[in-house]
């Protein structure tokens, strides 16, 4: 008779424990779209005028129908059109005269669906991130996410990121 | 290469199983440190929208939670089907959104506040009012990074 105490047990222990944390647990999914918000002011904020070719608006109604520039449009060539738009590569009189004046102005109504809204944001940050990877890869041979702060600056300087959010209107809203 | 036959008539057949549970308890620590236990008890039902341009949150200890969406079936006796804003444990007011931001401040050292992340998980049935009021409430409480929670599209 041998004096080892049997191990071949333990696996299961072990597996059990294993699974039962597994289930208890969430892994952290935590993504998502990252914003910064302005700040709030009581005042009314001040009008600016700014030249009709350096805005892009876009509108989202309560049906998740979408006008840009008061014209109905699919969102799946949104991410080209703001692309086009800022960049303007045939200085088109229409579209905005650099990247850094280019200013997208989204509007919606209360009653616009979160999964409408975010789809159409999203697009808008796909169309700034390519934009940045390339003049990234032009200026510093990488993407914009493995520059430094510094060549960051730089870039973001050249294609700032400025959407303009109104205040929805007050359309649809359900119970 | 007669090593090689030799060899194989000594070597017994059965496979030791002797660092099986090493290798199970490696994966349980594994799993016991990425994962986090479920924390908050879910009121709304949240199924967040898809994205593609996602940022991960990284410190969870400067994150916090504002969920947007209807109750899930057991609690709408008491909250009705509407959406609702959970924070923390509970359903709370807008009126609250200052203060559970000002809470979370109060824990947190004063050169990380800046840092600080409003994580919002909202339901994509949800209509918009009720999020621009919150995030109306947000910037009010000078609560300006705020992360639109989503799930990765997978094409």
């Amino acid at each position: 008779m041998s004096n080892e105490i049997n191990a071949g047990a333990m696996a299961d222990i072990a597996f059990l424990l294993l699974i039962f944390f597994l289930v208890t647990t969430t892994i952290m999914e935590d993504r998502g779209i990252l914003v910064r918000l302005p700040p709030w002011s009581d005042d009314e904020p001040e009008i600016v005028d700014l030249n009709q070719r350096n805005v892009l608006s876009i509108l989202v109604n309560a049906q998740n129908q979408m006008l840009v520039r008061g014209e109905p449009f699919e969102v799946d060539n949104l991410k080209d059109r703001a692309m086009e738009f800022i960049m303007n590569p045939n200085d088109d009189p229409d579209l905005a005269e650099s990247p850094s004046d280019a200013v997208i102005s989204l509007k919606n109504d209360r009653g616009t669906q979160y999964e409408a809204y975010i789809e159409v944001y999203n697009e808008i940050m796909a169309a700034y991130n390519t934009l940045r990877d390339e003049a990234s890869q032009r200026q510093f041979g990488a993407y914009y996410d493995d520059l430094s702060l510094e060549q960051r600056r730089i870039i973001r300087s050249e294609i700032p990121m400025i959407i303009s959010e109104a205040e929805p209107t007050e359309f649809g809203e359900e119970d | 290469m007669s090593r090689f036959r030799k060899k194989r008539g000594k070597s017994s057949p059965t496979i030791q199983t002797a660092s099986l549970p090493d290798i199970i308890f490696m994966l349980l620590f594994f799993f016991m440190v990425v994962t986090v236990l479920r924390d908050t008890e879910i009121i709304v039902q949240v199924t967040t929208p898809e994205a593609t341009e996602l940022t991960s949150l990284e410190r969870k200890s400067l994150v916090h939670y504002i969920y947007i969406g209807r109750p899930v079936e057991r609690y709408q006796h008491i909250y009705g089907t509407s959406p609702r804003i959970q924070m923390g444990d509970a359903i709370r007011g807008l009126g609250d959104v200052a203060m559970f931001v000002g809470e979370h401040r109060l824990r947190v050292p004063e050169n990380q506040v800046p840092a600080i992340t409003t994580s919002l998980r909202v339901d994509q049935e949800v209509t918009m009012g009720i999020v621009s009021d919150v995030k109306t409430e947000l910037r009010k409480a000078e609560q300006y990074k705020v992360n639109y929670s989503t799930r990765p599209r997978i094409d």
